[in-house]
């Protein structure tokens, strides 16, 4: 987490030393009272001796008044350090929520897979908000409670040795006691988080296959395996709370305890003639500071190392580069619409043997490229490298004529209308969507748009264009949301478009017509498509067939059916023999 | 996803009624309950005797100021008592909450297990309009919340009235003029209280909406992260989320200053009216030395008596959110369930598959019936295939053949009897089920393989697998077939398909649905499911959610269906003929 002070300000930091600077101040003030406390009682006990002063109520409201204006300065530093902490923490955690969620958007999919979505949500928000209020603690409670301590131990060390031991000793107990809390306890809570995650886990499968449960009328199974798991939480949530039951009693007990054993061995002291009355009614004030300073500072123990955890897990995300570099920029090209791989082999990390192997095509502009193989055989991972989510491993992949790692990387997106498997739409309406492909589009680019993509449907929902669309589009089909992606690049009006398996949850006639009306549109640009069925990729000008990572055959669909059993195999399987 | 749930300002729609609902859940363990408060209240009771104990203490020493020796025999004896007496003291709050635990132990995970039982009662209906999201954070989140009011507060509750009306009692027991003067700081403090709890409650309540959106962004951008890098978007998401990223630091700033004002104020308060209480006391020693100890222990008494009117607000908003999560369980629990069957229920001797539907007419909402008088006959052994576009409402047909969802008129029977006079447990026995979307649960190949066939021995269990044409692969894997299978287990989409046709073969049911493979799957794997299909389908009646020409055409009946609707039915070349919506979509395929 402190590796994230880099992220303070100079002015920051000038906060904090006022913060410093206004803490001191506030505690001195604190146990000015208690000595105002003491003033007002050594007065009392002065009143017995009538004869060589006179007490009089004036003498006690001239210590009140001062004692008020001492309140009024605690209350407005308290109020200052409250001020000044919460804007250090709130505009440390916006910073940091920027940092983060800008660097996340730099990220290749290497890095995106290696830390999962999941995860970078849960950084950008909760581990944000977690640093934030340490951040807020921290500046409250970690410079308080060892400046209060510091001050409150010199006022009792003057006063009297044995006293201070005493103290000493409600020290020890107390930190005994939390740490004792501390070692028990504390590696339950994660248990407990694991627990409730497998809680988690067997509601959410009872749930996604409710259907089969119910098929297999299996009730009672997934009952008895709820209760195994409930029953494995409950009993270590029992454990935690009993162990953390002890704390508040335990706490009080010490407390107690000490003010006991002060005026036990105060009375022998003040009769053997080391204290006075009025010292010993301000001593236990002040041992109380003491050890609530050490109560403080050992539960920051408890606070700080889970600010820590997030903390990390932010700076592990900041800390890390994109391996995809930007390129230093191209000049205009002379050659338009043409992809090249020479020799391109591909390693995902870690992984042991390559994707792709040796993959080596040309399509020229215009033209269209398909890729058709098994699962596995890395159509996606190759149509990922013209993008960049991944760069090749090795040999060059040119577009234009000119290396893809040259180009700057929004200029190579300029390029490139991209349609994933899962059309993801974003929440908003129909139109925000497609403007993301062209904010200038206007209104009868996005007919045409919608048009081509066989997206009538969007007629008959509730506002048109305007209609809402819900995160991830999750109100529209899949098949709806493949043609809302698909127009959606249509906009854009690439050099490129690149169909990573966008037209499988369509049916056949939709996927026919879109195609037929796509090619006649899109005329100049070249398109590369990955797909699963033949149907859609019989007339492409060149197929390219995969077959784990390898190419094992290139030409066109009647070509193929010749020459490469792949093929044949494939085509077979999915047609009869006389539509061949 | 990973949203917030632990707000302590979410505030039940009917505040009584829930609160009376948690208080409720205790009913069962009111004994435990009452020995527990009963615990806390002497816990507390002798706690508040301590100062005025110490009180005596004071007075023995106080003696000194005036020259005259301590009696230190009678501190001694004072000091030991005291000792003693807080040792009980925390001993009892201790028991209080050790049995505390134990009863709230009890009583979520009592919930856990209503709320887990319920889900299997619920009609599938009621998951078509609810997230999945939403019943998992009742399990965990609502009851552990429920858990953590019931631990604290309901104890709480009853320290602080003690504390609050012993502290006061106690005050006027030491002077009832010192304390009129504290009475009249409390109005002040409670309504500064009040003002600022308003106040910052808006700012938290923003703040949680802010970071909902700012969650919302964040996802989506994420999630989409290759689409926004391809649309060079990076930009526009950035400036997107720094407006609400702006708004989340003003609101966290807000909420955080305005909450953390409130404990310098009625410190404020409190000083002042201690400043008073030592000045009016220090004057009123004046005539009466002795009063100095009283002061010190009505100082005392005045801290604890502050003490308990900031608890009362905290324990007021722990409580607010237990009572929001008791009602959004117990709204859940409340959920109307499937009916239940009685009267005596049929069941078949020789089931031989003769499947029929008379006049079914459904609709999964009462104002739009998607299926209308709908009948078919279905031969034994015949192979009915459904057909036609993403979205047409393919599973609807499963859904009612299972009695997942009960038809609205008009009957299904089985070999002459209809479904209804037989047990939904019964009718669903009759089906082996292999739905595309497979389900896999955390848990060995074999427990997954035999998942609700009871008494099956190894031999079965492979056997079926190597009908499966899945043996080989799971004989490949490390641990074979005791390797766990989990969400991160590394089988493809088609090998858990196969599985599940293992599963349904080893359940060796009379009749089958069957739901064919799409492109997700490769061609080798796809051949295989077939093949298996194939094995599985021999002599028995199967409905096929079909996309594959050959098992279509070789269809004893296609019903096609469309928009939910059936608008179809008939064999392969009585449907060509008839030039309808099969023919078109038949015809555009190439």
């Amino acid at each position: 987490m402190f590796k994230l002070l880099r992220f303070f300000k100079w002015y920051t930091w000038v906060l904090c030393a006022l913060v410093v600077g206004i803490i001191v101040f506030q505690v001195n003030l604190e146990m000015e009272l208690i000595a105002k406390m003491g003033d007002i009682i050594s007065l009392i006990s002065l009143i017995r001796n009538t004869a060589t002063a006179t007490v009089t109520s004036s003498m006690f409201w001239d210590i009140g008044i001062k004692m008020i204006l001492i309140a009024l300065g605690i209350c407005a530093s308290v109020v200052l350090v409250n001020l000044l902490a919460s804007t250090i923490s709130s505009n440390f955690a916006q910073t940091l929520r920027t940092n983060v969620f800008k660097k996340v958007n730099s990220f290749s999919m290497e890095e995106m897979n290696k830390f999962s979505v999941a995860s970078l949500i849960t950084r950008t928000t909760n581990d944000v908000k977690q640093v934030e209020q340490t951040v807020f603690v921290m500046l409250r409670m970690a410079i308080t409670a060892p400046v209060m301590g510091a001050y409150a131990i010199s006022k009792i060390v003057n006063s009297s040795v044995t006293l201070t031991w005493t103290t000493a000793g409600a020290v020890l107990a107390l930190l005994a006691l939390v740490m004792l809390l501390f070692f028990v306890a504390v590696p339950k809570f994660s248990q407990i988080q694991k627990k409730t995650d497998r809680i988690n886990n067997v509601t959410r499968e009872n749930l996604t296959g409710i259907r089969v449960v119910r098929a297999y009328d299996a009730e009672k199974e997934q009952e008895q395996k709820f209760e195994n798991v409930n029953k494995d939480l409950t009993k270590t949530q029992l454990f935690v709370n009993r162990t953390m039951a002890l704390m508040w009693p335990g706490m009080d007990l010490i407390m107690n305890a000490l003010s006991v054993a002060i005026y036990f061995i105060g009375a022998f002291l003040i009769d053997g003639g080391s204290l006075v009355y009025s010292d010993l009614v301000v001593f236990v004030s002040y041992s109380m500071h003491v050890v609530m300073s050490f109560m403080f500072i050992a539960m920051l123990f408890v606070v700080i190392p889970r600010g820590v955890v997030s903390g990390r897990r932010i700076n592990e995300v900041l800390e890390t580069v994109s391996k995809v570099k930007d390129g230093k920029g191209t000049q205009d090209n002379t050659v338009v619409g043409e992809i090249e791989f020479r020799n391109v082999s591909f390693r995902y990390p870690d992984a042991e043997m390559n994707t792709l192997e040796n993959i080596s095509f040309k399509v020229n502009k215009g033209q269209t490229i398909a890729f058709i193989g098994s699962t596995g055989s890395g159509k996606s991972t190759l149509v990922n490298l013209i993008t960049r989510f991944y760069d090749a491993s090795f040999g060059e992949i040119l577009i234009d004529g000119e290396n893809i790692k040259n180009y700057k990387i929004s200029d190579l997106n300029n390029k490139i209308g991209y349609v994933p498997q899962q059309g993801y739409l974003f929440s908003g309406t129909v139109k925000s969507n497609l403007l993301y492909g062209n904010e200038n589009a206007t209104d009868e680019q996005i007919e045409k748009a919608l048009e081509i993509s066989q997206s009538d449907f969007v007629k008959n929902l509730e506002g048109g264009v305007n209609a809402e669309i819900a995160q991830g589009g999750t109100n529209v089909s899949g098949g709806q949301r493949q043609r809302l992606s698909i127009a959606r690049a249509i906009i854009k009006n690439p050099e490129f478009y690149i169909f990573d398996d966008s037209f499988s949850a369509l049916d056949y006639k939709t996927d026919k017509t879109l195609r037929k009306e796509l090619s006649q549109y899109t005329k100049d640009a070249t398109k590369i498509i990955v797909a699963q069925r033949v149907g859609t990729i019989m007339d492409a000008d060149q197929i390219v067939v995969l077959s784990e990572g390898k190419i094992v055959g290139i030409g066109t669909h009647k070509e193929l059916l010749n020459t490469c059993d792949v093929y044949k195999e494939i085509a077979l399987s999915q047609l009869d023999k006389e539509e061949l | 996803m990973a949203r917030n749930n632990k707000n302590n300002f979410q505030k039940p729609k009917n505040g009584k009624k829930s609160l009376l609902l948690l208080i409720k859940s205790l009913k069962p363990y009111r004994w435990a309950v009452v020995v527990a408060l009963l615990f806390a209240i002497i816990g507390t009771v002798i706690a508040l005797i301590l100062p005025n104990l110490l009180k005596d203490v004071g007075k023995e020493i106080f003696v000194s100021t005036r020259g005259l020796p301590i009696n230190l025999q009678k501190v001694t004896s004072l000091c030991i008592w005291l000792l003693i007496m807080c040792t009980v003291s925390s001993v009892f709050s201790y028991f209080q909450g050790f049995i505390m635990s134990g009863v709230t132990a009890k009583i979520t995970q009592r919930y856990r297990t209503l709320i887990s039982e319920k889900i299997n009662k619920l009609p599938l209906k009621y998951f078509d309009n609810s997230s999945y999201g939403d019943i998992l954070s009742r399990v965990t989140n609502d009851v552990s919340t429920i858990g953590q009011t019931l631990n604290e507060s309901i104890s709480n509750v009853i320290t602080c009235v003690t504390m609050f009306v012993g502290s006061l009692v106690m005050m006027f027991v030491n002077s009832w003029q010192l304390t009129l003067i504290t009475l009249c700081a409390l109005p002040i403090s409670m309504g500064l209280v009040l003002i600022l709890v308003k106040f910052s409650q808006k700012y938290f309540v923003k703040q949680q909406k802010s970071l909902g959106e700012l969650n919302g962004i964040v996802e989506e951008n994420y999630s989409a992260h290759n689409i926004v890098k391809t649309f060079n978007a990076e930009q526009k998401a950035q400036n997107d989320f720094e407006k609400v990223n702006k708004e989340l630091k003003t609101s966290a700033f807000m909420s955080q200053f305005i909450s953390g004002t409130m404990y310098p104020t009625m410190n404020f308060i409190n000083n002042l009216a201690y400043t008073i209480v030592c000045v009016v006391g220090g004057i009123m020693a004046i005539s009466d030395p002795l009063f100095a100890v009283t002061v010190v222990a009505f100082v005392e008494y005045m801290r604890i008596f502050n003490q308990q009117i900031s608890q009362i607000s905290q324990i007021s908003s722990t409580l607010q959110s237990g009572a929001a999560a008791t009602e959004r369980v117990i709204e859940f629990l409340s959920e109307e369930e499937q009916p239940i069957e009685t009267g005596d229920k049929v069941t078949l001797e020789n089931v031989n598959g003769l499947v029929e539907f008379k006049n079914v007419s459904f609709g999964y909402t009462k104002d739009k019936q998607i299926i209308k008088n709908f009948s078919a006959k279905i031969l034994p052994g015949q192979k009915v295939a459904i057909v036609g576009p993403t979205g047409a409402g393919k599973t609807t047909l499963v859904n009612l053949l299972m009695r997942f969802y009960e038809i609205d008129s008009g009957e299904i029977t089985i070999d002459g009897v209809s479904t209804k006079d037989m047990s939904r447990e019964y009718v669903r026995s009759l089906f082996g089920m292999v739905l595309q979307d497979t389900w896999i649960f955390d848990g060995t190949i074999r427990e997954n393989v035999s998942f609700g066939t009871k008494g099956l021995t190894n031999e079965q269990i492979e056997h079926a697998c190597s009908f499966a044409h899945i043996d080989h692969f799971i004989r490949s894997l490390p641990g074979g077939y005791d390797m766990v299978l989990d969400e991160t287990a590394n089988i493809s989409q088609g090998q858990r398909q196969l599985l599940t046709i293992a599963r349904a073969m080893v359940n060796n049911a009379p009749m089958l649905i069957l739901d064919e493979a799409t492109s997700s799957v490769d061609t080798r794997t796809e051949q295989q499911i077939q093949k298996a299909m194939d094995t599985l389908t021999k002599g028995r009646t199967s409905f096929v959610i079909a996309h594959r020409l050959s098992t279509i055409k070789n269809a004893d009946q296609i019903l096609v269906m469309k928009d939910g609707n059936i608008v179809e039915q008939g064999t392969h070349k009585e449907l060509l003929a008839k030039g309808g919506v099969y023919a078109d979509l038949y015809n555009s395929q190439f």
